[in-house]
């Protein structure tokens, strides 16, 4: 995982996401899922190529089950983009990186 | 930059690995276009990574998981140096050789030029073709029952379909949900007997057979279901907090039309007993081309069938 990305916690998430002045994309994800971790080298190279425009943050929801149910996940991967504190867009499902891209281009 | 190989692969199943295992092993190079990541069957290492335990993968005796099962051929294929790329063909030109393989944007210049080219671009599974999935996909409408079924813990949930999918799916979800119920359209389920006699003798999991989905019911996520039964037409609704569908798989063969000759149900046509396609030097293997087997051990088998054909196919050419 690269440097950039935190790991939130229902303690932490606030603080990280609300307080943030870049948008977050945070991705509910868990160890078991396959898909989540096909897309997991994706976020590691846009934490670094779009450091300056955007943030990215996990929640494992098996650990965080509290977290998955206030965002209403119920599959994952699912992404969802925080923009001044709020839930401002969400991807259900892995994508490729030109698709990803593609859906994040209006906070890029 | 048009790129020259000998031989590209499309896709990277269990027929596309091991068409890449053994390309690579005669020294040909193969370029492994593998897919993209998604949340269904069209992904890298294709449906086997949706799938919990491979029972019946030869020289496993205690089983492998699907993911599993498929890094091993991955990292075997990259071993014998098999150039693995994670990005999907979107379009193909067969008509003269060398052939031509975009990947992105069709209207520039071609990615590869390839002297031969397997296709394994195998199945990719059918949805219900309902406008209510779209809007509840991630809402209680699950793609993926080994991602998703942690999510549905104590619920009452349904898997619509009657097939190994389907069966293997609804038991491995009786794992967190409180019931499972398996929506069939026929009286009797077509998966294999082992799984069959495992879902009827497992307590969590009900039938409602002869029955089809009309609808899916929730605004918000989903709530249940409305059927029919297909033998009095009578209209039902079920509640349920969750709907996986495994309905069946269509091969994934949008790619080739037009290019090769395809079956009238979709699949590739293939010259048995080769891998030989209707255009000479475009081989075939796995899902893709056929409709009758469809098990992960054919795939790879067919996938060194079309390994083979293809070398002594450059072998003639003088290539």
């Amino acid at each position: 995982m690269a440097d950039g990305i935190v790991q939130l916690t229902e303690a932490t998430f606030s603080e990280e996401v609300g307080a943030s002045e870049l948008p977050v994309v945070v991705d509910f994800w868990a160890e078991w899922c396959g898909p989540c971790k096909m897309i997991a080298p994706i976020l590691d190279e846009l934490s670094t190529e779009q450091a300056d425009k955007l943030r990215i943050a996990k929640v494992n929801v098996d650990e965080q089950p509290g977290l998955a149910r206030q965002f209403d996940v119920m599959s994952i991967p699912t992404l969802i983009v925080f923009q001044d504190g709020r839930a401002a867009h969400r991807i259900v499902g892995a994508k490729g990186k030109a698709q990803l891209l593609e859906e994040l281009a209006t906070f890029i | 930059m048009t790129e020259h190989r000998q031989v590209v692969v499309i896709g990277s199943g269990p027929a596309g690995l091991t068409a890449a295992i053994y390309t690579a092993r005669a020294n040909l190079a193969p370029t492994i276009l593998e897919g993209e990541p998604s949340s269904t069957s069209d992904q890298p290492g294709g449906q086997l990574m949706l799938t919990t335990e491979v029972e019946n993968f030869p020289g496993f005796p205690d089983g492998i998981t699907g993911p599993e099962l498929m890094t091993n051929l991955r990292a075997q294929a990259a071993r014998f140096g098999a150039d693995l790329r994670t990005v999907k063909a979107s379009k193909v030109d067969f008509s003269t050789r060398p052939f031509r393989i975009w990947v992105g944007d069709p209207d520039a210049a071609p990615t590869y030029e390839a002297d031969a080219v397997i296709v394994a671009t195998g199945a990719r599974a059918l949805m219900l073709g309902l406008e209510a999935e779209e809007r509840l996909l991630g809402h209680g409408l699950s793609t993926c029952a080994t991602c998703d079924g942690f999510f549905f813990r104590d619920q009452d949930i349904c898997v619509v379909g009657g097939g190994d999918s389907a069966v293997e799916e609804a038991t491995f979800l009786t794992r967190f949900a409180r019931s499972v119920t398996i929506i069939h359209r026929r009286d009797t389920l077509r998966a294999s007997k082992i799984m069959q006699d495992r879902a009827l003798a497992n307590e969590k999991i009900r039938f409602l057979w002869n029955h089809v989905v009309e609808d899916i019911l929730g605004e918000q996520r989903v709530e249940g279901v409305r059927v029919r039964n297909t033998l009095t037409d009578e209209v039902s609704e079920h509640a349920f907090g969750g709907i996986f569908v495994a309905i069946g798989h269509r091969p994934a063969t949008d790619l080739f039309a037009g290019q090769l000759e395809l079956k009238d149900n979709g699949y590739v046509v293939t010259h048995a007993p080769s891998s030989r396609t209707s255009v000479d030097g475009v081989f075939a293997c796995g899902d893709v081309q056929d409709d009758h087997y469809r098990q992960a051990i054919t795939a790879a088998g067919s996938g060194c069938t079309a390994a083979i054909d293809a070398e002594r196919w450059l072998e003639a050419q003088g290539h």
